[in-house]
């Protein structure tokens, strides 16, 4: 027994003095191992995991995040990553003020569409005064208008193998060695068919503006900025995203973000 | 286990008048070095996470045309070159080369917090978060483990909880502690109690609930949440001045430890083993103050 607490104490004081050590030598002994894909990494990221599950458990399918009142509206919206795309497809797009634009709706669906502005703005639609968080740490309040998201999965009938919709936008957000990526996401249905989640054309009452994603871009009340992308050409229901990209869901979870944003 | 259990005159093993109490559970160490390791890196992380935003706010958002800032941490060109500030309610401080503008000499950057008080050490939101988070959840079940042991193992009730008594001694303990005159015994004296008590039952607590405050899911859990902190900027800026108080407890933790003789102090929250004062010494004291 004597020996054991000896030993333990000196395994004790040396890890403290270690961790010291570590502090003094500056954090990039941290650096290694935390790169995605790096096994540490990988294990820390279990903890996203356990709270996508715990909130799902917490907040079931249909709590709403807060809404505000139009007094909240004290600025513009904040706009954040791409704010004019540079994509001739998008600049031709708005220099007919988006009549040839469509929403395609593939993939996992009995009945794919191809939806104008105007289909979409015919539908009915839900306005709500919510506030946005980006990841960075800013929340910005605004009002959205926008045709729920749950009447265009259910005119286009999902198939029962889909799990996530996917998001194709028409914006470039990085130029890479292999071509230009254009932003894509993924959420779950659960988060798809929530009541506030909308493909919104509106903003504070005018019509979405460029910086903002027009002409169309999805809420997602329950989840940061990252999770609504703007600029939407086609939604597309599928069962995995292991192929897509990166493989984690994401053109900001490829880049480390977790593909549960909703902490 | 948990109380005076096999006292022990240490008088006979080295000759001093000193006694060996059993002053920790094994609880009490292994959650206090579990938490010690998760606020190192929920720290380090939260720091990354910050410089990500490095303004606070107060209010439910953040004013990009109107000024609810308090605090900025920035960067600024100025004749003299790049200069690093930090601006506290609207006074502005220069703090190059630790805060807004740092990194080695030739090399610096615009970064809040300087590259050794950050993990990773480069700009990195998306890692800061997996680590930070991972540790929320260390931070909290260990938290949470302690207060059940705690209860029934009466920690709480015998060692933490303040008495009548407690307040009768604060003035003296702090005529004692200013002059670095420690009384080693099995009891917490009063400023210890508070110190504890305030950050186990205040100071975490509040992290974890203006932490689960900033998450939009959490929100329409707890709508309530954020309207009685004052909306979710200020949760956050509350969040920031709770890391502060938490820093500033470990500074004076840390030094209360050297001051008191180290060895003995963390021989005690290692390996539960605490030698007191002599009795004769001790008693002087105890009976002046009550």
């Amino acid at each position: 027994m004597a020996k054991f607490e000896i030993s333990r104490r000196k395994f004790l004081t040396a890890s403290s003095l270690g961790l010291s050590g570590i502090a003094l030598s500056g954090c990039d002994v941290f650096d290694s191992g935390l790169g995605i894909g790096g096994g540490l990494r990988s294990f820390l990221e279990n903890a996203n995991g356990l709270t996508w599950r715990a909130q799902r458990l917490l907040a079931g399918r249909d709590a709403l995040a807060p809404e505000f009142t139009e007094a909240d509206i004290r600025q513009p919206q904040r706009p954040n990553g791409v704010t004019a795309p540079d994509d001739d497809t998008y600049k031709g797009l708005l220099a007919n003020n988006f009549a040839d634009w469509r929403l395609e709706v593939t993939g996992l669906v009995e009945k794919p569409l191809s939806l104008s502005r105007e289909q979409l703005q015919n539908m009915p639609s839900r306005t709500q005064i919510t506030r946005h968080d980006c990841v960075e740490g800013w929340s910005c309040i605004a009002k959205w208008t926008g045709t729920p998201l749950s009447l265009v999965l259910d005119q286009a009938v999902v198939k029962p193998q889909a799990r996530y919709v996917m998001f194709h936008c028409l914006d470039t957000i990085e130029q890479s060695l292999s071509g230009d990526i254009k932003y894509y996401g993924t959420i779950d249905l659960i988060d798809a068919r929530h009541p506030q989640t909308i493909l919104a054309y509106g903003l504070n009452g005018k019509p979405l503006p460029v910086e903002n994603g027009a002409p169309l871009r999805v809420r997602v009340e329950r989840q940061l900025g990252y999770k609504m992308p703007k600029y939407l050409s086609k939604i597309e229901l599928v069962d995995s995203f292991a192929n897509i990209g990166g493989g984690r869901g994401g053109y900001w979870e490829d880049n480390g973000y977790d593909w549960y944003g909703g902490i | 286990m948990d109380t005076v259990a096999n006292n022990h005159s240490a008088a006979e093993a080295d000759g001093k008048d000193t006694t060996l109490i059993y002053r920790q559970s094994r609880w009490t160490r292994l959650t206090h070095w579990i938490w010690a390791f998760s606020l190192f890196f929920m720290l380090l992380s939260g720091l990354q996470i910050f410089n990500a935003r490095p303004q606070l706010y107060i209010g439910k958002q953040s004013g990009f045309e109107f000024n609810n800032t308090i605090l900025q941490i920035g960067a600024e060109n100025t004749a003299n070159g790049p200069r690093g500030f930090t601006e506290i309610f609207g006074h502005r401080f220069d703090t190059t080369g630790v805060l807004g503008w740092s990194g080695p000499p030739g090399q610096e950057t615009p970064r809040a917090f300087p590259s050794w008080a950050t993990i990773p050490s480069y700009y990195d939101l998306g890692t800061a978060r997996v680590v930070h988070f991972f540790f929320a959840w260390i931070l909290t079940t260990t938290l949470l483990i302690w207060l059940i042991a705690s209860l029934i193992n009466g920690h709480i009730r015998r060692d933490l909880a303040p008495r009548v008594s407690d307040l009768r001694k604060l003035p003296r303990d702090i005529v004692d502690h200013a002059k670095l005159k420690f009384h080693h015994t099995r009891e917490y004296n009063t400023l210890q109690k508070m110190a504890y008590g305030g950050v186990l039952f205040v100071l975490l607590p509040l992290m974890i609930i203006t932490g689960l405050a900033m998450s939009p899911s959490m929100n329409s859990v707890l709508p309530w949440l954020n309207e009685i902190l004052g909306g979710r900027q200020t949760a956050r800026t509350i969040h920031f001045t709770v890391m502060l108080l938490l820093v500033l407890f470990f500074i004076v933790h840390i030094l209360m430890i050297l001051a008191a003789g180290p060895i003995n102090e963390l021989r005690s929250i290692i390996t539960g083993w605490y030698r007191t004062d002599p009795p004769a010494k001790h008693a002087e004291p105890t009976e002046r103050s009550v």
